[in-house]
């Protein structure tokens, strides 16, 4: 048995397709096995929701009269500081940007109350965005000075364009110290005290694809609450990590860069994060439809929370200090269940990334099919496979001789 | 009957260099447990106790603060999580040493129990997305 995403996609036009989460295909599968399942069931939406860093939008602001040209000069939004090493008005606000004034870790941790993603959840939600900036000046742009209220609904454009989201997989942080760390992981209590995990596990995209047989270029996705696009893998996109017999990374492995037109996202899946003692960072929901074309994709999103395990790493040591040696392996069965033990102890877990908010991704990515609102789209290009060699390298320092 | 209970106790100025918690031990029979104090000076100071002892004592206790001109509020009311920015991921969990949040098994939402709530504040900075907020 097998199905095209143009046939998939006829019988969405038509609304008789069928659609189920990566959550509801797990009984399904169980229920009508394998071969049954793949003939009636046409699509299997993921969902995620959790922060990540690698994220930011660039706008174009529009002229002003004289000209300004801001590449190579300062932008500020909201005191944030955006890059400007683009033509004229276009400026880029990543979500880890902090005003120059924060005072960061000074006296740690640092709260980190406000920084780019928070600059992008205001956007988004409409919110007037101070913006200042000074320039050099030109014939051809004299203007040196800007200072002006903007909003998402005024400016040319504003495009989401994330670098790294949506980790295939990713650690479980633990501290083995005895004092507290302040992470991107977030806060871990000394000895054990606690550990944090950030994946949607059984309905996390990559994992429900996990040799990207179906997710590559150009597949149509819910980016932030509206449409968007896989662009390109993401950075750090590591496909040759250790595998289960099923084929489910063990270690975090493939990435997305993902791009969409911020104008039509919402605030509710694109919300500026604070990680105490660490820096801010924007909390963004995906969710990636994938085409039941053969059994064995199927089977691929069947896969369950029992079946996906992840490493448990040590924050105050080997993290830091980059030691490939890992406290063990657990399940995301074993982290959802509230705790698990690690060197013999039993350790409360607790999740960066939120389930439930994840569920409410899928489901929403369902309905849109179901409506016939949302078709889905062959990618144009694969991304890199195991087949690639592509391994994640270390930066080689060479030290620089004056 | 013997009752412990949680409250937080606001000082106007004119009190804030007077002693009076300890009279809740010395002439009321009751127990305190200072979960929390701020005082800084020129402006009101706040407390938050738990207070234990015969329900008696502990209502003339109460009695006495009130008329001493302590401002007084049930604990549970302080600490308020903004259900708008609250994404549920359940950051907060493992860090609130009382246990005031639970990840419900069956929606994976997670649960905050304002009972078990000792104002303790470790949750505010500690959630993501900012959604503890602690009122006095």
């Amino acid at each position: 048995m097998t199905k095209t995403i143009r046939e998939i996609n006829e019988k969405i036009q038509a609304g008789k397709a069928v659609v189920v989460t990566a959550e509801e295909i797990i009984d399904v599968v169980k229920e009508k096995g394998l071969k049954r399942a793949a003939q009636e069931v046409d699509v299997v939406t993921t969902g995620t929701f959790g922060p990540m860093c690698s994220s930011g939008a660039y706008l174009n602001i529009g002229h002003t009269k004289p000209r300004i040209k801001l590449g190579g000069g300062r932008v500020y939004l909201n005191d944030v500081p955006a890059y400007t090493g683009l033509g004229a008005v276009d400026i880029y606000i990543g979500a880890n940007a902090l005003p120059d004034d924060d005072p960061r870790n000074r006296v740690h941790p640092g709260e980190f109350n406000y920084g780019g993603g928070h600059v992008i959840e205001e956007l988004v939600a409409g919110k007037d965005i101070r913006l200042t900036a000074t320039a050099y000046g030109t014939d051809c742009y004299p203007r040196r000075r800007l200072e002006t209220w903007i909003n998402i609904k005024d400016i040319n454009e504003a495009v989401l364009f994330n670098p790294r989201n949506a980790y295939q997989n990713y650690n479980v942080a633990v501290n083995l110290s005895d004092r507290t760390l302040y992470t991107y992981m977030g806060v871990l209590k000394p000895h054990l005290g606690n550990a944090n995990y950030s994946s949607a596990g059984q309905l996390s995209p990559l994992l429900n694809d996990p040799y990207y047989k179906t997710i590559g270029i150009g597949t149509k996705i819910f980016l932030g609450g509206g449409v968007g696009f896989v662009a390109w893998h993401g950075t750090q996109h590591n496909p040759n990590v250790l595998r289960t017999e099923k084929g489910v990374p063990r270690r975090a492995a493939g990435t997305l860069a993902v791009i969409g037109d911020l104008k039509q996202m919402k605030p509710r899946w694109l919300l500026g994060t604070s990680m105490l003692g660490y820096g801010c960072t924007l909390t963004v929901g995906i969710g990636i439809p994938i085409p039941i074309l053969s059994e064995e994709i199927l089977q691929y999103t069947a896969v369950s929370d029992e079946d996906i395990f992840a490493p448990v790493v040590d924050y105050s040591e080997a993290y830091p200090q980059v030691k490939s040696d890992i406290l063990g392996e657990v399940s995301y069965a074993q982290l959802k269940s509230g705790k698990i033990t690690v060197l013999g102890k039993e350790v409360p877990t607790a999740s960066l990334s939120s389930y439930s908010r994840a569920v409410e991704v899928a489901t929403t990515l369902k309905e849109w099919i179901l409506r016939g609102e949302f078709l889905l789209t062959e990618p144009v290009a694969p991304l890199p496979g195991v087949e690639s060699g592509i391994t994640l390298k270390p930066l080689k320092e060479r030290p620089i001789e004056e | 009957m013997p009752v412990s209970k949680r409250v937080v106790l606001h000082f106007p100025k004119r009190l804030v260099d007077r002693p009076i918690v300890y009279r809740l031990v010395k002439d009321y029979d009751l127990e305190f447990n200072i979960l929390k104090a701020l005082f800084t000076q020129d402006a009101e100071g706040l407390m938050v106790l738990e207070i234990s002892g015969a329900q008696e004592d502990y209502d003339r206790g109460i009695r006495y603060l009130t008329e001493s001109g302590v401002r007084i509020q049930s604990l549970s009311q302080d600490v308020i999580r903004n259900e708008e920015r609250c994404t549920h991921c359940g950051a907060c969990i493992s860090i609130c040493p009382t246990g005031a949040f639970e990840l419900a098994p069956s929606t994976r939402r997670v649960n905050f129990d304002n009972e078990k709530c000792v104002a303790c504040g470790q949750c505010i900075k500690a959630c993501p997305p900012r959604a503890m907020e602690l009122h006095f």
